[in-house]
């Protein structure tokens, strides 16, 4: 997270631009006017608790799910506005990774990578696909799972191949949704690391939705942290966790990251 | 979070809840119509679809069909014997198993089998968010996963039924053939004298609206399956009993419209 590229990053303009977005479900309101920007090339940690609203919060930015309230622009266009096939074309310019993959249980990673490419780009020959396969399993180190299918993959591997899927279609923004949860320390580890490489790789903007403190420090050029339905404090990681706010120190502490 | 306050029902939450299932069972089947004449058609997946479930479906359904004859023409001779009327059992047998009994038993075989398969299927891929994946892949899943698989229950349950009707007819051949003898092209000759285009055509009219039926019903429920996989395990459970349901009032509605006809 070095400062200079900080610098950098501020001077552009946002990919994600947010302005008051609401959100409420039933009787519950999760989010309470929050306004959030990513700039090009930045990494953003948003943290918080459990159903906090973070995973509602990446659901609205790709259009999963329609704000009640607010403006909501992503690449420049405002997502609630867009018809089906208008924000399909902007769906391909977004990677979204499930924290459980969502890998398709009944195609192997060959097929489930092969997919949003032969569904999305017209008259790509066989050898193509199989580059680009290649090339993202290549990306995510498991070319040799090519053949398997998801259940017969470990839980770090499973989501390693899912945002290979994500990679596959090139996108200019990159959604994780707890990237690290369910995982032991050194497949998270891997998993960080990754995250790092396909920002380097692809020059991706990413929003990373976590409540694990060493995944946000070491992917997150910034973080946001979520609570009560509104973003509490907002910068570098030692800026945000130096605050004495009660839910932030909370927290911290119970993350108890070195 | 801070609650707001409670929320109000028109009627009771029970009323409102059923209404408000009615109102989105209709915008499914509406979205259905809707998306079927658009493009992309995914000739593939349909293709793929059928063979899943018409092409796997046959060993049941030849086995079933097979019995239905049999058991058919050995509980309705005894009484046909008594009126010495034996020599009616074909056109008996042919007229209830073209009209009713091979359709109904295809339908009802494909509601447990087939109509269970998908709403367990699209139930899993719900709560398992490969929904979503693919929607945010900008794939359309609606269009994908169900319209794929309602036009396959619809072009393939017809060939079922008439599969069926067939191997109930070869059944009924043989139990009649072991009590006296008759040669298979005389008992279909006899079988289909009594049978009308109007009857093959109801036969393949009502074939396809249970086709639709196993298909919309199935898709619905495994699309819309929430609780995890307690919801999936539901899911398969309510299509096979709604599917039944409404197969039994189509059958009677169609009984009424092809009596209606012939009649008039």
């Amino acid at each position: 997270m070095e400062t200079t590229q900080q610098h950098t990053i501020m001077k552009e303009e946002p990919v994600i631009s947010i302005r008051g977005l609401h959100k409420t479900f039933g009787n519950l309101k999760v989010l309470k006017g929050i306004d959030f920007n990513l700039f090009k090339g930045e990494n953003v940690a948003v943290l918080g608790k459990s159903g906090s609203g973070k995973s509602v919060l990446i659901k609205i930015i790709v259009g999963l799910l329609k704000p009640d309230k607010g403006d909501v622009f992503v690449l420049g266009k405002q997502v609630d506005k867009l018809d089906r096939a208008e924000l399909d074309t902007l769906r391909l310019r977004i990677g979204f990774s499930f924290q459980n993959s969502a890998l398709y249980d009944s195609m192997n990673v060959y097929q489930n990578l092969a997919f949003p490419l032969t569904m999305n780009v017209k008259n790509q020959s066989k050898k193509d696909i199989d580059d680009a396969v290649n090339e993202v399993l290549d990306a995510v180190g498991l070319k040799d799972k090519i053949n398997q299918m998801p259940s017969d993959l470990s839980g770090g591997q499973r989501k390693r191949i899912g945002i290979a899927r994500t990679l596959i279609l090139k996108p200019e923004i990159m959604l994780y949704d707890e990237p690290t949860s369910g995982l032991d320390p050194i497949t998270s580890a891997e998993i960080i690391e990754l995250i790092n490489e396909v920002q380097q790789k692809y020059n991706t903007s990413s929003v990373i939705i976590t409540h694990d403190l060493t995944c946000a420090k070491n992917t997150g050029n910034r973080i946001a942290m979520l609570f009560g339905g509104k973003f509490i404090k907002d910068g570098k990681f030692e800026d945000v966790f130096e605050s004495d706010e009660e839910h932030i120190k909370g927290f911290y502490n119970y993350n108890f990251i070195q | 979070m801070k609650k707001t306050k409670t929320k109000k029902y028109i009627f009771s939450k029970g009323i409102d809840d059923y209404f408000t299932g009615v109102n989105n069972a209709w915008k499914f089947v509406t979205l259905f119509f809707k998306e079927v004449s658009k493009k992309p058609f995914h000739l593939r997946e349909v293709i793929h679809q059928c063979f899943e479930i018409g092409l796997k479906s046959l060993p049941l359904i030849t086995l079933t069909g097979f019995i239905v004859g049999i058991v058919f023409t050995k509980q309705s001779r005894p009484s046909l014997e008594d009126f010495g009327a034996t020599s009616w059992l074909p056109s008996l047998i042919g007229i209830a198993i073209v009209r009713a009994l091979g359709p109904l038993v295809t339908a009802l075989i494909c509601a447990g089998k087939v109509g269970s398969g998908i709403g367990a299927e699209l139930g899993s891929m719900k709560v398992t968010e490969q929904i979503e994946a693919m929607e945010v892949s900008a794939i359309n899943p609606f269009k994908y996963l169900v319209v794929t698989r309602v036009l396959a229950t619809t072009i393939t349950i017809p060939l079922l039924a008439l599969y069926c009707s067939f191997f109930g007819l070869l059944g009924s051949f043989i139990n009649v053939h072991a009590q006296e003898t008759s040669s298979l092209l005389t008992y279909y000759q006899n079988a289909f004298s009594s049978i009308s285009f109007l009857d093959i055509f109801a036969s393949v009219a009502k074939s396809i609206a249970y086709g639709f039926t196993i298909g919309i019903v199935g898709s619905y429920k495994g699309y819309n399956a929430t609780q995890g996989t307690r919801g999936v395990g539901k899911a398969a459970n309510q299509a096979v009993v709604l599917s039944m349901f409404l197969i039994f009032v189509e059958e009677l509605f169609f009984v009424q419209i092809s009596n209606w006809i012939r009649y008039f």
